[in-house]
């Protein structure tokens, strides 16, 4: 659809698990990437492999595309159930590409196209091919050409060999062809861009960014939404030289990062939050021997197995919190693909630094999200700093008064100004230490049973803690998007500014609201004086995938600054832009503090 | 890598040489005297030194427990992480650095209680490790309560009327699991255990030695006393450990006669890490491999993968 003279729309393809869905919106986006169009695309789906309910949601602009958007512009729903959920909410222009014989659309509003097809004549029988058929007239619809559709269905079913490439080319044409008869086309058609884009999912973009970061251990247990980052690894591990294991639960993952991450590499794993809280006893261990790690907390919503296939920001406070005891780790919530690849390197260099572990708050959305991306954005070289790390062999000078052949001489934990001790791993002559989870001198010894002494605990306690004073430092303040003085201020974290963002121009352009948009990523450290300088004295409602404010509770408890509003989601689906929209009208007009938007869809 | 500290190669050329004392750690000991763990440290340095090996290209690695304190006892590089994980840190740490020789430590509730999971599939993955566990069929650490291995009936301060439920026997446990070198020793036959120890450090793959090393503080059941004229030393009895059968029916022996020794051994499956192309590229261990950076044309395949 046109708006104010760019080109955005939105396919939605629905029907059961196994219909094919993942795969077709597959080639929709390479289609949109590499005809040069943003875009974000979005299944929601659910925890089984197959029948079920999917609808995926592929959105396309010439403009950057920052989340799922508001509407479907073509509808292909593949069976009736999909129709019937989704039909009455097409609006005028929009139009439904169906099987003529299986699936009875219903009541459509004032001017929707009803675009039925002959399936089974068109795809000459093959029930696996009417996603094929259908994907033909809607870009014909989309006054795109046939080409792109064969190229990629070609890329698509290369593996299965040539007569089935051929075929599904057929179909798709037939199904083309079949549009451009029988239906009527947008009055506007699909640009093209500048340049290619690619297509990301934010799985992909983390395990890129570890490899970039150079990452060369990885281990993980099957999770959703994370398994995707497993899936790069595995399939990249000997091209690019990394271990990847496959452990035997989330306790042993951790375990087994730590141990790689101590003898020196740099170690990752990602999980969601049933899996994270299996690790947090390790994470402690992470601090405690000062080993750095990174790992990914691909969200989902929980409580417990919760809902595996749907998103939330429910484990702030599990982060947070993970590990017993008092000491420093840093926390992260990138907010897009591009973000996730960036955010892992610049992590890790932080983990190294410090020597702590390092936790990246993700989730559903953006990691099983898809996005176009410019490869130009996906810069591999990266600066890679591991700190005050000792390695073997090196053509060092020997002039650090750590190095040289005398174990007793070197102190692994000692006590420093910065609180940042030179780390040697197991192989380095000369170094000879014990890493111990218990309470530890600055040479290793324990000192937690018969040594028990509250000076050295008091020393090592604070030795730890100190790190994190100038870390603050190191990463970058939030900034306000928008102008200084609106009526209301949109306060998120993480995956939800792309979503937010729209919502602010749309409140200006659509409602006439000045509002602005602090989106903060950096959980630990956290911006607190910046924070609190740029919200004093504004209306600020916070947004968060939560039900009890999680995100609300810390900024309160970093700035004590409490929120006039809060916008809350927590039915598994992400927001939409039309959803913040209507909630900010509703605050803004005195009508309520909390707002809970209804997910229309999928009811 | 700017400011990566590195260090010359070996600072004096002659890195010292070996006496048995190299291998004693900074502290003593906090074990109660008399208990088994001490001939389980000596017979271990002992093993050490005759095989020769360097104290820095060795890491012990423990869990928590009385036993798990070894690692601070012995000048090597040692960690001493969260009870029940060590197999899983030093899975990491030797696929980090497969030049280092590894070497695992803890008791029977570390290894067989919490740590049941990660025993059962690093045997499989026949990491090479060397696991040795000071199996005291107590928990001493917190004062004597009832283990894996405690035997059923037996009176503990959480089984005051007997211990009901059936012990983890990790002989045939170990051997079915996959370990691809099961021994068992005695803290009373400490020339014996040196034996076991070697011959485990130097087998390629998962080596355990469950050790019986006597609580004398809390289990009055299983003392020195009572396994001294049991154990019976299997190398002396001709038993054969390439037989497998042989082996679970001598592991699952127990009463008047029970035996110690290598039950099971095999060297015809390769370890894992023998398996992992990415290990054998040439550029020694992953911890230590120089540039991190991916080459931009490998960076451009990545890339084009998107397109």
């Amino acid at each position: 659809m046109a708006q104010s003279g760019k080109i955005d729309f939105a396919v939605g393809i629905g029907g059961e698990n196994g219909q094919g869905i993942a795969s077709t919106g597959d080639i929709l986006a390479r289609i949109f990437a590499r005809r040069g169009l943003h875009l974000n695309a979005y299944n929601a789906y659910q925890s089984i492999i197959r029948g079920g309910h999917t609808f995926l949601t592929v959105r396309a602009s010439d403009s950057p595309v920052r989340n799922m958007g508001d509407k479907i512009d073509v509808f292909i729903p593949l069976n009736q159930d999909t129709m019937d959920r989704h039909l009455q909410l097409l609006k005028s222009g929009a139009c439904a590409i169906y099987d003529n014989e299986k699936i009875t659309p219903g009541q459509a509003a004032d001017g929707v196209q009803l675009c039925p097809m002959p399936m089974k004549e068109l795809t000459q029988g093959n029930k696996l091919a009417i996603n094929t058929a259908a994907l033909g007239a809607a870009l014909q619809l989309l006054g795109i050409e046939s080409e792109p559709l064969e190229s990629v269905v070609a890329r698509q079913f290369k593996k299965k060999g040539d007569a089935v490439v051929a075929q599904n080319i057929a179909i798709a044409r037939a199904g083309y062809d079949y549009a451009a008869q029988n239906f009527k086309a947008f009055p506007w058609k699909t640009p093209v861009g500048p340049k290619p884009l690619g297509v990301i999912t934010g799985n992909q973009a983390t395990a890129m960014g570890g490899a970039a970061a150079g990452v060369k251990f990885y281990a993980a247990y099957p999770m959703s939404p994370s398994t995707g980052v497993l899936m790069w690894m595995a399939a990249h591990a000997r091209q690019l030289g990394i271990m990847v294991r496959q452990v035997e639960d989330e306790i042993g993952v951790m375990n087994m990062v730590i141990g790689a991450a101590h003898a020196g590499c740099r170690a990752m794993c990602a999980t969601s939050g049933g899996g994270f809280a299996l690790m947090s006893e390790a994470v402690g261990m992470a601090g405690m021997i000062e080993t750095p790690v990174v790992c990914v907390d691909v969200q989902r919503a929980g409580p417990a197995t919760g809902v595996p296939t749907k998103t939330e920001q429910g484990d702030l406070w599990q982060i947070l919190g993970a590990g017993q005891g008092d000491f420093p780790k840093l926390v992260v919530a990138p907010s897009s693909q591009l973000d996730l690849f960036r955010t892992v390197p610049e992590l890790f260099n932080l983990c190294d630094k410090y020597q702590c572990p390092g936790l990246v708050l993700a989730d559903l959305l953006i990691s099983e999200g898809t996005s176009s991306i410019d490869p130009d954005e996906l810069d591999f070289e990266v600066k890679i700093d591991r700190g005050e790390l000792i390695l073997p062999n090196g053509n060092g000078d020997g002039a650090n008064a750590a190095s040289g052949y005398n174990d007793k001489a070197y102190l692994r934990f000692k006590n420093t100004e910065s609180g940042i001790s030179p780390r040697a791993v197991p192989g380095v002559p000369g170094h000879i230490f014990t890493a111990a989870t218990d309470e530890h001198d600055e040479d290793g010894t324990i000192i937690s049973d018969e040594f028990t002494n509250p000076h050295k605990r008091r020393m090592m306690v604070e030795k730890r803690g100190r790190k994190m004073h100038a870390a603050i430092n190191d990463v970058a303040p939030p900034k306000l998007f928008g102008p200084e003085n609106a009526a209301v201020t949109l306060v998120g974290w993480g995956s939800t500014e792309g979503v937010i963002r729209e919502a602010v121009e749309k409140l200006a352009g659509e409602e006439g609201i000045v509002a602005n948009h602090l989106q903060i990523k950096w959980i630990v450290p956290f911006h607190a004086a910046e924070i609190s300088r740029i919200l004093w004295q504004k209306n600020v409602i916070v947004v968060e995938n939560t039900f009890s404010g999680q995100f609300a509770r810390y900024l309160r408890s970093e700035t004590g600054f409490d929120a006039q509003g809060h916008i809350r989601k927590y039915d598994g689906e992400p927001f939409m832009p039309h959803h913040i929209v209507e909630a900010v009208k509703e605050q803004l007009a005195g009508k309520a503090k909390l707002s809970v938007p209804v997910h229309e869809v999928l009811a | 890598m700017s400011a990566t500290v590195e260090t010359p190669a070996a600072t004096p050329a002659e890195p010292g040489k070996l006496t048995k004392d190299t291998y004693r750690g900074r502290i003593h000991p906090d074990w109660c005297p008399g208990c088994g763990d001490f001939s389980v440290l000596a017979a271990l340095q002992t093993a050490m030194f005759e095989l020769g090996l360097q104290p820095h290209q060795v890491c012990v690695v423990s869990g928590i427990g009385c036993s798990s304190n070894l690692p601070g006892y012995v000048n090597t590089y040692g960690m001493h992480t969260l009870h029940g994980r060590s197999l899983a840190v030093a899975t990491g740490v030797k696929l980090g650095n497969h030049e280092l020789k590894v070497i695992c430590t803890g008791g029977d509730g570390d290894g067989f209680g919490i740590g049941g999971n990660h025993f059962v599939h690093t045997m499989r993955r026949n990491v090479d490790l060397t696991y040795i566990v000071m199996d005291n069929q107590i928990y001493g650490l917190t004062t004597g309560q009832c283990s894996p291995t405690s035997v059923k009936g037996m009176k503990t301060k959480s089984t005051p009327h007997g211990s009901v439920e059936n012990p983890i026997n990790p002989i045939p446990m170990a051997i079915v699991c996959g370990a691809t070198y099961v021994a068992r020793a005695f803290s009373g036959k400490q020339k014996h255990m040196v034996e076991m120890f070697k011959g485990a450090i130097q087998h390629k793959g998962f080596a355990l030695v469950d050790v019986f090393s006597p609580c004398v503080t809390y289990n009055k059941d299983n003392t020195y006393q009572w396994f001294n004229p049991r154990v019976k030393i299997l190398e002396e009895q001709g038993h054969d450990p390439t037989d497998l059968h042989k082996a679970i029916d001598r592991g699952y022996q127990w009463g008047e006669e029970i035996p110690i020794g290598l039950f099971w051994r095999r060297t015809d499956l390769e370890t894992l890490e023998e398996q992992e192309p990415v290990l054998h590229t040439g550029e020694g261990p992953l911890a230590f491999r120089r540039n991190l950076s991916i080459p931009s044309d490998q960076a451009k395949a990545l890339i084009n993968e998107l397109l």
